[in-house]
């Protein structure tokens, strides 16, 4: 579905003159006052509602920081809270929605009219207006895959595993593959997108009590220990800087990175030209059989505070919200995989647009799976060390889990 | 000094402890007793760019009930205390009785988040601590000893690792010990192994924090016996040596002695800090390795999206526990000194 607005996208773009379009900002003289990541994508939103809206309103503040989610429940717990809107993601939307910090936007999506696509639903509330997608994918340097004498892109983990294998019988590289597999949330999420890859379910439905001491558990764990068989001796200390930084040195042929970092690797900063022209975004590869992409669909959107005056609510959603254009998408269009329409996917967006077609699922919007992706992280590198069984692994993990989510107060 | 003036002179101090040391203990303790209130789930469903699912959410309302009628959450007594993220009472007694040698009661236990962690911070305690102390004192005998040309740039330089911030100091030395960096690819090349990785083993991971802690410290400590040097009475020393006493025979029975109080006190600060070792566990990514009771306090409020206060709590207070009792023997020794020079 997104992908035919995708497609779409270009004429709209035609359509629309930029000069004309005049920004609806809502109630004047209101405060706007935004938290977000510090992504460069998010920074264009941002400065569009600037440039848009900061004239209408009293105040006009952005706070960009990586430590938006560390911050963000406290900052919008007082009355009024510290910030209007905080622009977040599947997770993060849970961990605000769990202290109901943010408001449903039924009425102000109809108003201005924002596109049934964008939506974020929960029970029928809209909690967020979605603009950009991320998902984990493969990249590959096509150079070296036919070196080894592989002639297709892997489009499965046992393929990937099985070129990772020529690759190194045909003594070119030792380790070929890198991922994020950096002990606590990095290692964690390799473990759930391989285990949605295998259509794992994480709770037993319509309860907090864990799922993943299961066979579908088992096979993933299998799966991540045939990996790091032919990953960077250093993986368990490896995050998305560490493997982006191999990646342009061009120290590994396969990698699974998130499709964020497209951009950076494909652009001439960092990477020599034989890794920037001979890597290739594809989408992430399927496991054990699957059918679906294994990986994990992010989406980043807008979210309004609680716990602020109607009239700065509405002024923020309608700042934010002016943003969303084609104009925009194309002044930024390589920053980010936009779900907005005017986006021309680019050899950056290849892998998760691909990921996404493929039917790959979105990080679970649970309350309780920020407990159980920590539980993971932290009770998953004994095994991936080889000092435990699969089995105990797991067993771990939901016990970690049950400690953690009894005082949390899921579980009794 | 009278009792009153006494009081009015420590007032402003002793209330800012109470303040800012006191009460925040205080509170801490009281958290960690409490969990958080019943979390109420209903079933809904969710929709988005990549369709919807059926899921649960948390019923805003009637948590926030549950939330006003208790705002502290469920007593929860010592319990958070001794369940498996902590002391692990039910599963340690398991471990020993379903292990024959203590070797597997071992494995069992340091299977354990709190046990793995109280390992670490005491192997690095233990070694930081005398090493610290036995390199400071004879880097600071050698700096006394120099040309008086050369003594202040080596002062200068044997303070530089104090100067620099924890943080980015264990970040260029994680740099410099990657396989590509300059530590770690001579280490490659002395042992012909280039898969050699200081990264990659629990042992090599443990000397390299342990290594980093020597570093960052030993200025520390240096300095303290260094400033301790110069009141060395040059009476005595010459006595010792009009008596045939040999260079190290005057550094055992006429320096040590002498510098005994500073000893102690450098003990109790590096006591204290290597205690809490923290900065390095993050800055060299060793969590796979290594974790230390102060990274799992830093995990508990960061990891989990609604941080962990009770878990936090019981961990901080049991780390106040083990300061203390590690401090007490060097409290101990310096309440008898300090009586004996009384009397």
């Amino acid at each position: 579905m997104l992908l035919k607005r995708l497609a779409a996208a270009s004429v709209v773009s035609g359509l629309m003159c930029s000069s004309a379009f005049a920004a609806d900002c809502g109630p004047e003289g209101q405060s706007i006052r935004i938290l977000a990541s510090d992504f460069p994508a998010i920074r264009a939103v941002v400065d569009q509602a600037r440039a848009n809206c900061g004239g209408a309103a009293a105040e006009f503040t952005a706070n960009h920081t990586t430590e938006a989610r560390q911050v963000m429940n406290a900052a919008l717990t007082p009355n009024p809270a510290e910030y209007t809107s905080v622009i977040l993601a599947n997770a993060t939307l849970t961990q605000v929605m769990n202290d109901g910090l943010v408001r449903p936007l039924n009425d102000l999506v109809d108003k201005y009219d924002i596109p049934q696509h964008l939506l974020i639903t929960v029970d029928g509330d809209v909690m967020a207006v979605a603009f950009m997608a991320n998902s984990q994918h493969l990249f590959s340097r096509q150079d070296i895959l036919q070196q080894a004498g592989v002639d297709s892109i892997p489009a499965t983990y046992e393929e990937v595993l099985a070129a990772a294998e020529k690759i190194r019988a045909a003594g070119i590289m030792e380790y070929p593959l890198v991922m994020n597999l950096q002990t606590g949330w990095n290692l964690a999420e390799v473990f759930n997108m391989l285990y949605l890859g295998h259509d794992g379910e994480f709770f037993e439905p319509g309860t907090a009590e864990p799922a993943v001491s299961s066979e579908e558990g088992i096979a993933t764990l299998e799966t991540m220990k045939a990996l790091v068989e032919y990953a960077h001796p250093d993986h368990l200390t490896h995050a998305s800087n560490e493997t982006q930084g191999l990646w342009e040195s061009g120290q590994a042929a396969l990698a699974v990175m998130w499709g964020s970092r497209g951009s950076p690797i494909l652009d001439d900063d960092g990477a020599s030209e034989a890794v920037t022209s001979n890597t290739i975004l594809s989408a992430a590869p399927t496991v054990g059989g699957g059918s679906t992409p294994a990986a994990t669909l992010w989406w980043d959107g807008i979210s309004i505070a609680a716990n602020v005056p109607d009239a700065d609510a509405e002024a923020t959603f309608a700042a934010l919200t002016s943003a969303l254009t084609a104009e925009m998408v194309a002044e930024n269009n390589d920053d980010a995989v936009w779900m907005i329409d005017g986006f021309e996917p680019g050899p950056a967006a290849a892998g998760v647009a691909a990921t996404i077609r493929g039917g790959a699922r979105p990080y679970p919007m649970i309350p309780q799976i920020a407990l159980l992706h920590a539980a993971l992280g932290s009770e998953l590198t004994d095994f991936l060390k080889g000092n435990e069984s699969a089995e105990k692994a797991l067993a771990d993990v939901e016990t970690a889990y049950r400690t953690s989510a009894k005082e949390a107060g899921f579980l009794n | 000094m009278k009792h009153r003036t006494f009081f009015w002179f420590i007032l402003p101090t002793l209330s800012a402890m109470v303040l800012f040391i006191a009460l925040p203990i205080v509170s801490v303790a009281i958290q960690s007793l409490f969990v958080e209130n019943e979390q109420v789930l209903v079933v809904s469903e969710s929709c988005g760019p990549f369709g919807c699912k059926e899921t649960t959410t948390i019923d805003a309302e009637a948590t926030a009930r549950l939330q006003e009628e208790q705002p502290l959450g469920r007593f929860n007594g010592l319990d958070t205390y001794v369940n498996r993220s902590h002391l692990a009472f039910a599963e340690v007694g398991e471990a020993w009785r379903s292990t024959d040698t203590l070797g597997e009661f071992w494995g069992q236990v340091s299977n354990l988040p709190f046990y793995r962690a109280l390992f670490f911070t005491l192997t690095y305690t233990a070694v930081v601590t005398p090493v610290v102390i036995v390199l400071g004192l004879a880097i600071a005998v050698g700096v006394n000893n120099l040309p008086k040309l050369l003594k202040g740039p080596s002062i200068f330089i044997s303070l530089l690792p104090f100067l620099v911030t924890p943080l980015v100091g264990a970040l260029i030395l994680f740099w410099m010990v990657d396989s590509d960096g300059i530590i770690g690819a001579t280490i490659q090349r002395i042992f012909d192994d280039p898969s050699l990785s200081l990264k990659a083993s629990t042992a090599l991971t443990w000397t390299m924090l342990i290594v980093y802690g020597v570093w960052h410290t030993l200025p520390f400590s240096f300095i303290t016996f260094y400033a301790g040097l110069q009141t060395v009475p040059e009476d005595t020393m010459e006595a010792a040596k009009i008596d045939g006493a040999s260079k190290w025979q005057r550094m055992i029975h006429v320096v040590v002695p002498h510098l005994a109080p500073l000893m102690s006190f450098v003990t109790l600060m590096l006591l204290m800090d290597n205690f809490r070792v923290f900065e390095p566990i993050v800055s060299f990514k060793a969590e796979a390795h290594a974790t230390s009771l102060s990274w799992i306090i830093y995990n508990d409020l960061r990891e989990s999206g609604n941080p962990l206060y009770g878990s936090a709590g019981a961990t901080s207070m049991m780390t106040i526990v083990g300061v203390v009792i590690l401090l007490t023997p060097v409290l101990i020794r310096t309440w008898r000194n300090f009586n004996r020079k009384a009397h």
